[in-house]
């Protein structure tokens, strides 16, 4: 059997932008003068204007020499951190951008999904959204026109087909969104992390839906972060580090290693001023994040069963008396456990301060060894209805293991992902 | 500020090279994508395949422009008319523009309405791209489809002007001889021109957002520089040949003598459609040249 995707020695380079500090006054107005000409320049030779008359840029390869080849049938997932160039090779796979170098084959009609409600307009119904959007994600009208029941009904949306989507919920916004494109027929599918939203039943509908479609034989290339839907939904895996191809292999071992990379990385600190997990609705106060083990020291690594402080430095818009829940879960995504001082009530007289740092204590943590997640709630105890700041994968941490027990034997690791003790009481046969 | 760099291409299965003559040799790509340079005829060819998506857009593009107006579709007529109100008033009224033999208002209406659209095609198609950057970056299908789609658009408002102008027409007592006969083809001659100046438009509007203050001042002047509203034969006699390097001086003045009834200016016609055919394969060309940064830019 031959590939469907043969990509060789892929490289694409952006350039970052020129740097806009002029020397001198005279530079700059000469610089002024002389741009008109040097792009009338440019654009009547039909070259991109782009290059025009610049000054001396920098440039970063987004990718790198990258090859790989993807059979019939195969869902291959796509994994990095951000930057690493995931995106990027989506999208010269699809031919929104052009590679700087190197080349592609590709033999069969590709749909990308690089967004959801690609092509909508809020002005217009969703009836006619479901065609507009269709039509630009390559379906003909016969083809929309065939599957508009099975659109509507996937996206839940039958009484409101003739409503403008402007008075939407986002949450069928989103599900018609999907609907439309979950739709599509290509032979190859490419997805970019479209799953990271919607609410949780909605997320499960559409990993299910990518399972059928991945089922019915088409070939998928699924971009995400979350590692469960990868390791449950790829036949193979990709993992992408600054723009080269660092490894390939099965799901559950790629994601393994990139989950270790991300943590000696993330060295138990990290700025949350961009972070990516942020809700959508937060108000970006928390500035960063530090996890403390047993020493002066940030650190993503903690011993089993001993302390663990975590740290938030916030600048909040207005003054506070902060609240800060933690909500800890594993590398899967599942819940563990979530602490509040909301329902403590210490700090509930605390000064309100607009900018400054609050600290959780656990004495000590009953994890086993593993990989674990720490979402983030910033809240304010003079505003009991909401919480400020809301960031999910705020920042994870590894438990190494540790002889506890004194005996030297660990729990099965099989036994979950909480480590607890007991006491056994022995008693003869009365 | 991120810009890509470099040059490509994207070849069409029929515009790639000569398919292997072995009979084990593996199928054909679908698509191949790399560095190079894109070819014309397959950027057209692949438009032709996405008809169906240039009339979404199109019809999307005619479905918005008014939503939202108490007026609607009427703004298609009431523009050029109330400019030739004005425009009748100012210069037929008072200044005495001469109009080649009709009332003016007649006149300055049969100019109004192709430039009308010319400016209305150029503007909204200068700004398509811009105004779809989540499209350009989201997913991929012809580039030209946008800012053609826009000027789609246009001619519908010019068809519902067209047919006022008719109405007019029959009001004044003017019948349209056999001149009539080249009404489309200067129609299509037209929608070229405007579409090719468009093109050429959005796709530098992408890099230049200076486009967006200097178009409208550019529009203003061109049609000040157009015979839309005075004749040819207003502008002194040595400085006529100035005027034919503008194709619209061919394309309006053509409209004129076809629904007027008046003679033809075949040299002006002729040069024209030289003009148009010209800078329509330059403005794909460019255009094509162009597009490779659009995502990158935009």
């Amino acid at each position: 059997m031959q590939p469907i995707i043969r990509a060789h020695d892929l490289s694409k380079r952006y350039r970052l932008g020129r740097d806009e500090s002029y020397h001198t006054l005279r530079e700059s107005i000469a610089r002024s003068v002389g741009a008109p000409a040097r792009m009338a320049r440019a654009i009547l030779s039909g070259a991109s204007p782009a290059g025009a008359g610049r000054a001396p840029e920098r440039h970063v390869w987004a990718l790198r020499d990258v090859s790989f080849d993807v059979m019939p049938g195969e869902v291959l997932g796509l994994i990095g951190r951000n930057g690493a160039g995931k995106s990027t090779l989506l999208k010269v796979l699809s031919r929104i951008t052009e590679p700087t170098a190197g080349r592609v084959e590709i033999y069969g009609r590709v749909g990308s999904l690089l967004e959801v409600g690609t092509g909508f307009h809020l002005e217009l119904s969703g009836r006619e959204n479901i065609f507009l959007s269709g039509a630009i994600l390559g379906m003909t009208r016969a083809e929309i026109q065939r599957k508009f029941d099975e659109i509507v009904a996937f996206a839940e949306v039958e009484k409101f087909v003739d409503t403008p989507v402007k008075h939407y919920s986002s949450g069928m916004h989103v599900r018609l969104g999907f609907s439309v494109a979950a739709h599509l027929e290509p032979e190859i599918l490419l997805v970019d992390e479209v799953l990271a939203v919607g609410d949780a039943a909605f997320q499960k509908k559409c990993l299910g839906k990518m399972g059928d479609v991945a089922r019915a034989g088409r070939t998928i290339i699924f971009v995400s972060h979350n590692m469960a839907a990868i390791e449950s939904l790829c036949s193979s895996c990709l993992l992408i580090n600054a723009g080269r191809l660092e490894a390939r292999g099965e799901p559950a071992q790629i994601a393994m290693r990139y989950l270790a990379a991300e943590l000696r990385g993330a060295g138990g600190a990290r700025s949350l001023a961009d972070h990516p997990g942020r809700r959508g609705d937060s108000v970006p106060a928390m500035t960063s994040i530090r996890l403390f083990c047993e020493g002066p020291q940030p650190s993503g690594v903690v011993r089993m069963g001993a302390p663990l402080r975590a740290t938030v430095e916030f600048r909040a818009p207005h003054p506070i008396r902060p609240v800060l829940g933690l909500n800890l879960r594993t590398a899967e995504g599942a819940s563990l456990f979530g602490v509040s001082n909301r329902w403590t009530n210490e700090g509930i007289d605390a000064p309100r301060i607009s900018h400054g740092t609050i600290t959780c204590a656990f004495d000590s943590l009953p994890l086993m060894p593993g990989t674990y997640q720490l979402d983030v709630y910033l809240g304010d105890f003079g505003d009991p209805s909401r919480d400020l700041d809301v960031i999910r994968d705020a920042i994870s941490f590894e438990v190494i293991p540790a002889d506890l027990l004194g005996t030297g034997i660990l729990p099965n690791s099989g036994s979950g992902p909480i480590f607890w003790t007991a006491r056994w009481i022995n008693g003869s046969a009365a | 500020m991120i810009t890509q760099l470099t040059a490509l291409e994207h070849r069409t299965q029929s515009a790639a090279c000569t398919p292997a003559k072995h009979a084990d040799a593996p199928a054909a790509p679908h698509v191949v994508i790399e560095a190079g340079r894109g070819s014309l005829g397959g950027a057209l060819i692949e438009l032709w395949r996405h008809r169906e998506l240039l009339y979404f857009l199109t019809w999307r593009d005619v479905k918005l422009r008014y939503k939202q107006t108490a007026l609607g579709i009427l703004w298609a007529v009431m523009q050029p008319l109330l400019m030739m109100l004005v425009f009748t008033a100012l210069f037929g009224r008072l200044a005495h523009v001469p109009s080649d033999g009709v009332p003016y208002p007649i006149f300055a209406f049969a100019g109004l309405v192709p430039w009308q659209f010319f400016q209305t095609a150029v503007s909204q198609s200068g700004a398509s791209l811009v105004g779809n950057a989540q499209l350009v970056t989201k997913v991929y299908f012809p580039r030209m489809a946008i800012p053609g789609a826009a000027a789609g658009a246009a001619l519908v408002d010019f068809a519902i002007a067209a047919a006022l102008l008719f109405a007019m027409m029959a009001w004044y007592g003017i019948a349209p001889g056999l001149g009539l006969a080249l009404f489309p083809a200067l129609v299509a001659l037209l929608a070229i021109f405007a579409c090719a100046c468009g093109l050429w438009i959005a796709a530098i509007n992408v890099k230049y957002r200076d486009v967006k203050y200097a178009l409208p001042f550019v529009l203003q002047f061109w049609m000040f520089a157009t015979p839309v509203i005075y004749p040819v034969n207003f502008v002194p006699a040595t400085w006529r040949w100035l005027l034919l390097l503008n194709p619209l001086t061919g394309i309006i003045g053509g409209f004129r003598a076809a629904l007027l009834n008046r003679p033809f200016d075949w040299a002006a016609i002729a040069v024209a459609t030289a003009l148009t055919l010209g800078g329509a394969a330059y403005a794909a060309w460019s255009f094509r040249r162009m597009e490779r940064d659009f995502a990158d830019v935009i």
